[in-house]
């Protein structure tokens, strides 16, 4: 561990961020695997079902309590998922527009894992920051990614060559750009406040000032509904509508490449969450305890931070989930009006106002 | 050979004898008013008074009968025919009383002692008289016929799921259109013998039988043997062989078809498929030159029985056990299968029918005039011995074919034993005795001037032209059905179609051209013989081909002098009278 | 004009906001997640383990069945084969001299009857038109094969399967009516 300290900057910046990375990556990648169990679970609760019950992995006979118990919650059923996948024949139909329809899943799954880099996820752990790249332009840098994962889907809908897919692919589309207007303003008057465009800044201003969901609850709704459409997520799955388009843009799709999608979802959920609990509930801190709102001091108190945020996110997944059946499917007439007419006006409305009361008041 | 016969003259029926102009009667069946015949054939074609049954059956009504049948003597004892009828009032004074409206008064028929109740009449023995009534569907005729069916149904097993009959049972169908659902009867029903073995071919299940003595008639009137009688009495009534077992004529199967019930069955026939999944085909029998009629019953490519198809002008409603029961060898398992040509190293190998009929081709082009032979079977069909005509006729061939001879009998079983001898000799493949140029061809053979042989449907070598003679042979070029000497030396083997297989005309002893129908696929690779004589034709003097059995026959009738002015549309389904 | 235009009621500003819709939706996904989670109300049902009841009247797998004496009831009438929509019946008949009949006075029982279980649809007509009681609809529901031979049931397997079911017991009747006339007259020859 101390040949570490000889290292010259650069050296250990590239050794740290690599690190990181597959850190990140791995806890990602398994997140993604655990909401579509929790996903799966909770969608069975509320439908009176039990839910994924069955896969148990040999070793679970010498677990006497917690072994059964375990398998009864579903815990080795991502396993069997990601294993299903990946030996599934890959299977691609002869009328397809081949590099289209090859390059489609993966510029789906890598903008919904780029957008993670920017997100503070915990204080520091000794003097290591925990964001991949601390940049200044954060959010800026988040937009871009995002609006990039709209193509993935354009080009799943063209190269498919197929009816149903273009049509999802056509709404997603329409969808995802408009509602990225409605996001991207809704964000504004959070800079406007506090002056910067670095997410750790912003977590920074919360734990000072106090969390922002407070200061501009208008600007969390928006966000929050626009992130369900950015997601594609009921009440807004026009793009995958099963009872009208079979499966949307994905149709065509089957086994490792199919489950590129699902996974760019779900990441696209995860990042979401993340923008969320950084940008309003003040990311890893945690009001009046000053321990937890200030940096750590200590590696314990780095990884409670990182707990805090990741509890967090884990609360904005459950809505996610949660209102996926609680609410029924939007018209199409319908998602556009609430888009254009009603956020747009609206974030508009708050960048106003929000720059106003600086002004006025702040001098 | 006979003369060709002018082209005019074949087209025409033979002339009928010139018929009396016939007088005939009014009688109203159903309201209906119709002009009737006062005499009509009877069961051996004598003019005999008209029945009521006759007459509703030319005012297009059907009565029930079970013993009534139009080619045996009236027996008048079943008593399903039953109706009401009603005959003109006559006056004290000779004539008619009229109504009000000027129409004849009618008295209907009613019981002597009983005058408000209907006395019926059996419809199949009573003769009819000017201005008769007939009932046929009122309510009086339909309470006769209920009565007189349970009166039938008193003893009867009701098994209809085991018996052979169900699904073309009179008693059946007469039940459900006049039968009750119910019995009066309360007693204990009689129980005769089942499965009686009443000869070689016919089982008996006297509890089934209604005693309307069709059989008995016919054995002894139609086939002329006395072998059946009714026997003891009362409800105890049973059929009996006068010989137990020995009912053994050559027509005993016509009495299970005559059978309106499932009491006489054939044993051929017997619990091996239920009539109502059979196909029927129009076809023909080529057991003999007589050409009996006959319908196919077959299911899944699987001939089950033969049965007579009632034509007049050649067999009546009759056939023979003998032509009925030849139907197992369509099916055997060693039919000829695979198209095969000995290959230069002297074995035989399977080949596409393509590669085989462009090699006969080739062959018959390279044969020089007068170096080949035909033999060709009087069981080919006129299209199939027409094309073959052609054949030899394009290599200047010497043709002959095989006759077959046996012992006729006084009914239906000819002399000669090919369905189409007359075919062969109209088409001119063969001299009116056949067999006189098979002993050229044999001798030619042995001399080394005939080097290709051409056999269809023959073993030759039971005609003269032995193995060894075929041994000298350049070619051998084989057509047949089943495997036999022949088929084992040939050199170019093409399996062939059974009659069932294919559709033909045969011309019979008499001069009777007839069609046949297709009724099951062929096995393997074999094909109906006119299909790939087309093509070798074609291949051979280029003509353009018949693309199908219509088209081959009209094209055979403009050529061959006997059948000129026939189409095969209008060769029915009875066939036509050619000149022979 | 059929067609009948209903006014739609005009929402408040309240019921347009969403958010009756979004609580109303909250509380019955709630409701129902509490009962699954802390009451266990399932629907669910454990299938290979825990079985339903199957009802009377079910119309599952047909089955052939045999009499209170064991004998084949099946008398190879084919009507079953016949009315069989999708024609998964296949009856191989005795023939004049096949194989003898369980019941001597029944004089025919099928050589091989086979019902292809993929082709079967359970509609029920071959119960309904048998008339000798020989062929019902059973409970199986559950019915697998490794390949498609192993899902044509022959007679022996499905009389195996179906058991016995006594009936009318015509043919007995009619054997025990016969032998009770001892003294009919052609016998006494």
């Amino acid at each position: 561990m101390e040949a570490i300290n000889y290292l010259n900057p650069t050296a250990q910046m590239i050794l740290f961020s690599a690190l990181k990375i597959g850190v990140v990556f791995g806890v990602v990648m398994t997140a993604v695997a655990y909401a579509v169990l929790v996903e799966r679970k909770v969608s069975a609760w509320i439908q009176n079902r039990v839910g994924p019950n069955r896969t148990s992995p040999f070793f679970i006979d010498y677990l006497p309590v917690i072994g059964p118990f375990l398998v009864k919650l579903g815990i080795f059923q991502p396993a069997a998922d990601g294993l299903k996948f990946l030996l599934k024949e890959d299977f691609t139909p002869n009328y397809v527009r081949k590099v289209y329809f090859w390059l489609a899943p993966a510029i789906t799954v890598i903008p919904a894992l780029l957008t993670v880099a920017v997100i503070p996820f915990g204080s520091n752990l000794g003097s290591e920051k925990m964001v991949i790249a601390d940049l200044n332009v954060g959010i800026l840098y988040t937009f871009g990614i995002v609006s990039l994962g709209v193509y993935g889907i354009v080009l799943a809908g063209y190269g498919s060559n197929s009816k149903y897919p273009f049509l999802g692919s056509i709404r997603s589309t329409a969808q995802m750009i408009s509602y990225e207007i409605a996001m991207g303003m809704s964000v504004i008057p959070i800079f406007i406040l506090t002056e910067s465009l670095n997410l750790s800044d912003i977590i920074r201003y919360q734990a000072e000032h106090g969390w922002m969901i407070l200061k501009q609850p208008l600007a969390f709704v928006i966000f929050l509904i626009a992130s369900f459409a950015e997601t594609n997520r009921l009440p807004f799955d026009l793009p995958e509508s099963e009872s009208e388009l079979v499966g949307g843009y994905h149709t065509e799709y089957s086994s490792m490449k199919f489950a590129l999608f699902f996974l760019g979802e779900y990441a696209n959920m995860i990042a979401s969450a993340a923008m969320m609990v950084t940008l309003f509930l003040g990311g890893w801190t945690m009001p009046f305890i000053d321990a937890l709102n200030l940096p750590a001091s200590s590696l314990l108190l780095g990884f409670v931070h990182i707990g805090v945020f990741f509890a967090k996110m884990a609360f904005f997944m459950i809505v996610f989930i949660w209102v996926r059946w609680m609410l029924p499917r939007f018209r199409y007439d319908q998602l556009m009006d609430l888009g254009w007419r009603r956020f747009i006006p609206l974030a508009l409305a708050n960048i106003v106002v929000t720059a106003l009361v600086v002004a006025l008041f702040n001098n | 050979m006979s003369a060709p016969a002018a082209p005019s003259s074949t087209l025409a029926p033979v002339p009928a004898p010139a018929v009396p102009p016939v007088e005939t009667m009014t009688v109203i069946v159903n309201g209906k008013t119709v002009q009737v015949p006062k005499t009509m054939p009877d069961w051996q074609g004598k003019p005999a008074p008209t029945t009521m049954l006759q007459a509703a059956k030319i005012a297009g009504v059907d009565i029930p009968h079970y013993c009534y049948h139009d080619k045996l003597p009236i027996a008048g004892n079943c008593r399903m025919c039953l109706v009401e009828f009603g005959t003109p009032m006559m006056g004290p004074d000779r004539k008619p009383v009229l109504n009000e409206d000027g129409t004849p008064k009618i008295s209907r028929s009613v019981l002597p002692y009983e005058p408000g109740t209907s006395r019926g009449a059996i419809a199949c023995a009573t003769p009819i008289s000017p201005g008769m009534e007939i009932y046929a569907n009122s309510k009086a005729t339909e309470q006769m016929r209920e009565s007189v069916l349970e009166s039938l149904l008193i003893n009867h097993p009701l098994d209809c799921t085991i018996c052979d009959q169900a699904g073309e049972c009179k008693l059946q169908e007469y039940s459900v259109q006049h039968g009750k659902a119910d019995s009066q009867f309360v007693e204990t029903k009689v129980h005769k013998p089942k499965a009686v073995d009443l000869g070689p071919r016919i089982v008996l299940d006297d509890e089934r039988c209604i005693l309307c003595t069709r059989c008995i008639r016919f054995t002894r009137d139609i086939a002329g043997d006395d072998a059946l009688g009714i026997v003891n009495r009362g409800s105890y009534n049973t059929i009996s062989a006068f010989e137990p077992g020995k009912f053994d004529n050559n027509y005993t199967l016509n009495t299970v078809d005559l059978c309106p019930v499932g009491a006489l069955t054939s044993k051929d026939f017997r619990f091996k498929m239920r009539v109502w999944f059979l196909k029927e085909t129009k076809s023909l029998c080529t057991s003999c030159g007589t050409g009996c009629n006959i319908t196919t019953g077959s299911r899944e490519g699987v001939i089950h029985r033969y049965e007579p198809r009632e034509n007049d002008a050649v067999n009546g409603p009759w056939m023979c056990d003998s032509g009925r029961l030849n139907y197992r060898w369509v099916g055997r398992a060693d039919r000829l299968k695979q198209v095969l040509r000995t290959a230069a190293d002297g074995t035989r190998q399977p080949v596409s029918w393509n590669a085989a009929i462009e090699s006969a081709a080739l062959i018959l082009t390279q044969a020089p005039q007068g170096s080949v032979a035909f033999v060709v079977s009087a069981r080919q069909t006129n299209e199939e011995l027409f094309l073959l005509k052609k054949l030899a006729t394009h290599t200047g061939a010497l043709t002959d074919s095989v006759a077959r001879e046996g012992e006729p009998d006084r009914l239906l079983v000819s002399e000669d034993r090919n369905p189409n001898s007359n075919g062969v000799r109209l088409i001119g493949m063969a001299f009116t005795e056949f067999g006189f140029n098979l002993t050229k061809i044999a001798e030619g053979i042995a001399q080394g001037r005939i080097k290709t042989l051409v056999v269809f449907g023959e073993d030759v070598t039971r005609v003269g032209i032995g193995p060894e003679l075929l041994a000298k042979l350049d070619a051998l070029i084989v057509s047949d059905i089943l495997p036999n000497a022949t088929t084992a030396a040939a050199t170019l083997l093409l399996p062939g179609a059974a009659h069932a297989e294919k559709r033909g005309t045969f011309v019979n002893v008499k001069g009777r051209l007839q069609k046949f129908q297709k009724a099951v696929e062929a096995p393997g690779e074999a094909r109906p013989e006119w299909e790939f004589l087309r093509e070798l034709v074609h291949s051979l003097t280029g003509h353009n081909g018949y693309r199908t059995i219509e088209g081959l026959f009209n094209q055979m009738a403009t050529e061959v002098p006997a059948f000129a002015g026939l189409e095969w549309a209008q060769v029915g389904d009875t066939g036509v009278t050619v000149q022979i | 004009m059929s067609t009948k235009v209903v006014d739609r009621p005009p929402l408040t500003f309240y019921e347009r906001t969403y958010l009756p819709a979004i609580l109303g939706g909250l509380k019955v996904t709630a409701k129902h997640f509490a009962d699954t989670v802390f009451k266990g109300n399932s629907v669910t049902m454990q299938y290979p383990e825990e079985r339903w009841v199957v009802p009377e009247g079910y119309r599952g797998a047909p089955y052939l069945v045999k009499d209170q004496d064991g004998a084949t009831k099946c008398v190879s009438c084919q009507l079953c084969e016949f009315v069989c929509p999708p024609k998964a019946i296949r009856i191989t008949t005795p023939g004049a001299d096949g194989l003898t009949a369980d019941r001597k006075n029944a004089e025919k029982m099928p050589k091989e009857f086979e019902i292809n279980m993929l082709r079967c649809i359970f509609c029920g007509m071959c119960q309904e038109v048998c008339p000798e009681e020989a062929i019902f609809l059973q409970k199986d529901y559950s019915i697998t094969g490794e390949n498609r031979e192993s899902m044509i049931f022959n007679k022996e397997k499905l009389l195996k399967l179906g058991g016995t079911h006594a009936g009318v017991q015509k043919w007995k009747n009619k054997l025990e009516e016969a032998q009770a006339q001892e003294t009919f007259p052609v016998d006494a020859q």
